[in-house]
């Protein structure tokens, strides 16, 4: 075999041969790799974005159009084209009329098993939350997850009142959790019986995220208004 | 079967010619009281609970010795006893066919793999609860208030639940227990509640005096090491003590811990499982201190209300390796690594 | 190392030898690489929770299987001894980095839900052990037919794990409800330790058939 006859030859030589070896199935394999990258990106970034469109449809009823805006330092928003490659990111929506849904924004925060990220919908019009969709969970299966499927749970993000103060700085009253059937406020986020830490993390990075979100999103609010900005 | 094995204990090696049988006998009599009242506070709920565990594990350990052409073991009241034990720490309107399945896989998985009575690992009862608990966590935790006023005129029809089938949602007032009440809602329940038994829970662990009383029974007849119990215990309340003077809202007063959840249950009559403890004096307490420190540890930052179970199990685990840390070396020898 | 003879031992094969429908039946059913050899656990146990994932997991390791097959086996002559382990890592980790693409591009959710572990195909000691003592010494053609056999072995394997617990845990198959809406669901089966709990019984029964065949022979 060639494992014998290399043994055999000089050292200079037999690591020539090693280094020849390496470098030339180093180099099929790059090959290799970049045309399957080059082929397939186009359609992962297709799919990917389609993945986050159906979920922005999903927490924003009505939507037909959707529109990233990244936010500026200092507090701004801008309308991120392409990729946004740093900084928070919020999507707006707009329906088949060019008017403004609302804006899909993610929170995420420590559930049960795991990290949960979610995506909600805030109606500037409404002063409300009108929809949450779970992007990602690691939930016990059967108790956790009914935070993505419990309808009663659910219903509690069809109109989750986030109204600001006269000024508009902060939320009147902050989205807080409460237990399963004592919701008595709009503001209130009622939870699930045998999965109260899921459905509480949910309330709670709600609260967080609607704390911070609101306010900014009302203060600009202009910048997403279709008249204010060129469609695409 | 068992005669056939080398016995291997500590001194004093001369004793009196008590049988696997005999000792088995008076466990079972020593549940019975603790049984009677989960009746009694339960209803007919309960009885049939424990009827259906009992017979399965009596029925799959009959079967499994006739399959593997063993004589059948059943005789030896073994089986009964991880029936019984698995019925009282399921809660009383746990779906009949769960319990079932929690009884074959109980006698099969937690004991019959192991090759029968001597030989497992872990106690067999809680092996079947720990997979209930998995297998359906919904129902496991699904409670149902004591002394209801219609317990002996019907049944639940989360009991009677088709096999198979999801048990029937019932009414959310349904009591919760102690410790869930203390981990999600931050309310204490009256120590006296706990030790006679007013409350909500598993089937057999509300009357913290009667499980004592079978206790002290069998250690009285020298058929149970108490010293388990005792380190059990006595560590538990050290330990939430300390807690609690540290920070009493995160963890209820050591009385509360005592007497509240399965503690009791499961020291006096699941952590003395003679084969799934340790055998030397010493091994035995810390084997005890083990499961008193993770019960606690569990109960106040863990995720679930009650760790007893899972306690157990544990220290089963690890008290081969307790005998062999502290194995006396003979005396003369050098100190050499003895094999598990 | 193989030693002449060393062919009746199963795993580790001897030296050429034309391409036979044995070598395949072979590696798909008597030297089966999860019920026989038990290798590959990792993906075995972790993403066997549904029967879908479990198809794609044993395809996509079959593909790789496969591919990195032919390849080792085209360069047999080709790669010195002394790093040949290296050569065999890098073309594997190749068709796992390009199936990973692949799977992305076929389904963002496949490919959420199998995660990490279509990385970690390239750790699988089934593909490295077949480049080993197989690709390395035999003809592609003899190579191709293992590969064929121990990738449809795997997938068999996985996709008896995944049914089981997918009926069992989800009361489903392939995403189909199989049982009324009553049904409740064993939650134990699609949490790790069902993994555990399933492939301990399968191995079970595949070695106590193996035994009456053996006593009734």
């Amino acid at each position: 075999m060639n494992a014998m006859t290399s043994i055999s030859k000089s050292g200079a030589g037999n690591s020539r041969k090693m280094l020849f070896a390496m470098v030339a199935i180093g180099l099929l394999c790059a090959l290799l790799i970049s045309l399957t990258y080059e082929g397939t990106l186009p359609i992962i970034e297709t799919k990917q974005a389609e993945a986050l469109q159906r979920a922005i449809f999903r927490v924003l009823p009505g939507t037909a159009t959707t529109r990233a805006y990244r936010l500026l330092p200092g507090g701004r928003f801008e309308a991120a084209e392409g990729e946004a490659e740093s900084g928070e990111v919020v999507y707006a929506g707009f329906d088949d009329k060019g008017e403004l849904t609302g804006v899909a924004i993610e929170a995420g925060g420590q559930g049960y098993a795991g990290i949960i990220r979610i995506l909600y919908g805030y109606d500037p019009a409404e002063e409300a939350v009108v929809g949450m969709y779970v992007l990602e969970s690691k939930e016990t299966p059967g108790l956790g997850d009914k935070i993505e499927k419990d309808p009663d749970f659910l219903a509690n993000f069809e109109a989750l009142d986030v109204s600001l103060t006269a000024d508009g700085s902060a939320l009147k009253n902050e989205v807080v959790p409460v237990k399963d059937g004592e919701k008595e406020h709009p503001w209130q986020v009622d939870g699930i019986t045998g999965a109260t830490i899921s459905s509480r993390a949910i309330g709670n990075m709600l609260g967080k995220s609607t704390a911070r979100w609101v306010p900014l999103i009302h203060e600009h609010r202009a910048v997403f208004e279709p008249k204010n900005e060129e469609r695409k | 079967m068992l005669d056939r094995t080398l016995h291997i204990s500590t001194s004093p090696h001369i004793r009196k010619g008590i049988s696997t049988d005999t000792i088995m006998l008076h466990v079972v009599l020593a549940l019975l009281p603790v049984a009677a009242f989960a009746v009694f506070s339960f209803g007919w709920n309960a009885l049939l609970l424990l009827f259906t565990t009992t017979a399965a594990c009596v029925l799959t350990e009959h079967l499994l010795c006739l399959w593997s052409g063993k004589t059948s073991t059943v005789s030896d009241w073994s089986a009964v006893i991880t029936g019984l034990l698995l019925g009282l720490t399921l809660p009383p309107i746990f779906p009949l066919w769960m319990a079932f399945l929690g009884g074959v896989i109980a006698l099969a998985l937690g004991k019959f793999i192991f090759g029968g009575l001597g030989y497992n690992v872990f106690n067999p009862a809680l092996v079947g609860r720990a997979v209930l608990q998995a297998a359906f966590p919904v129902a496991i935790t699904t409670w149902f208030p004591a002394f209801a006023p219609d317990r002996f005129r019907s049944l639940s029809a989360s009991t009677l639940a088709f096999p198979f089938a999801e048990p029937p949602q019932v009414d959310a007032v349904t009591g919760a227990t102690p410790l869930s009440a203390f981990k999600f809602e931050q309310m204490g329940t009256e120590t006296a509640d706990l030790a006679l038994g007013l409350i909500s829970g598993s089937t057999g662990e509300t009357c913290a005096i009667l499980i004592l009383l079978g206790g002290l029974y069998l250690a009285a007849r020298k058929m149970m090491n108490w010293r388990i119990p005792l380190a059990v215990l006595g560590s538990a309340f050290l330990l939430s003590a300390v807690l609690h003077w540290f920070d009493p809202q995160g963890c209820p007063s050591p009385f509360f811990m005592l007497f509240s959840g399965g503690l009791m249950l499961g020291a006096v009559f699941m952590a003395t499982d003679m084969v799934a403890s340790p055998i030397t004096p010493l091994g035995v307490v810390l084997y005890g201190a083990l499961i008193g420190f993770l019960t606690v540890i569990i109960r106040v930052w863990g995720g679930l209300p009650e760790g007893v179970m899972y306690a157990i199990l544990l220290a089963n685990a690890v008290s081969p390796h307790i005998d062999n840390w502290i194995q006396p070396r003979v005396y003369g020898t050098a100190k050499t690594k003895s094999p598990v | 190392m193989s030693t002449p003879g060393g062919h009746k031992n199963g795993i580790v094969e001897g030296i050429g030898g034309p391409p036979s429908t044995d070598v395949f039946i072979k590696a798909l059913w008597r030297d089966n690489p999860v019920f026989v050899q038990v290798l590959g656990m990792c993906p075995v146990l972790a993403v066997s929770n549904t029967a879908m994932n479990a198809l794609a997991m044993g395809l996509a390791t079959a593909f790789v299987l496969l591919m990195s097959n032919i390849l080792v086996s085209a360069l047999r002559n080709f790669i010195p001894r002394q790093v040949r382990i290296a050569s065999y890592i890098l073309i594997i980790a190749t068709f796992v980095t390009i199936t990973d693409y692949a799977i992305q591009a076929i389904s963002v959710d496949l490919h959420k839900s199998l995660g990490a572990f279509i990385s970690l195909i390239v750790v699988n000691c089934l593909i490295l052990s077949r480049a080993e003592a197989f690709a390395a010494k035999n003809t592609i053609g003899r190579s191709i037919l293992d590969a064929l056999g121990m990738g449809a072995g795997f997938t068999f394997a996985l996709l008896c794990l995944g049914a089981v617990r997918e009926v069992l845990g989800s009361g489903s198959l392939f995403g189909l409800r199989l049982f009324p809406d009553s049904f409740q669901e064993w939650i134990v089966m699609i949490l790790p330790a069902g993994g555990f709990f399933t492939l301990a019984g399968l191995l079970l029964l595949i070695n106590a058939l193996q035994k009456r065949k053996k006593s009734t022979a």
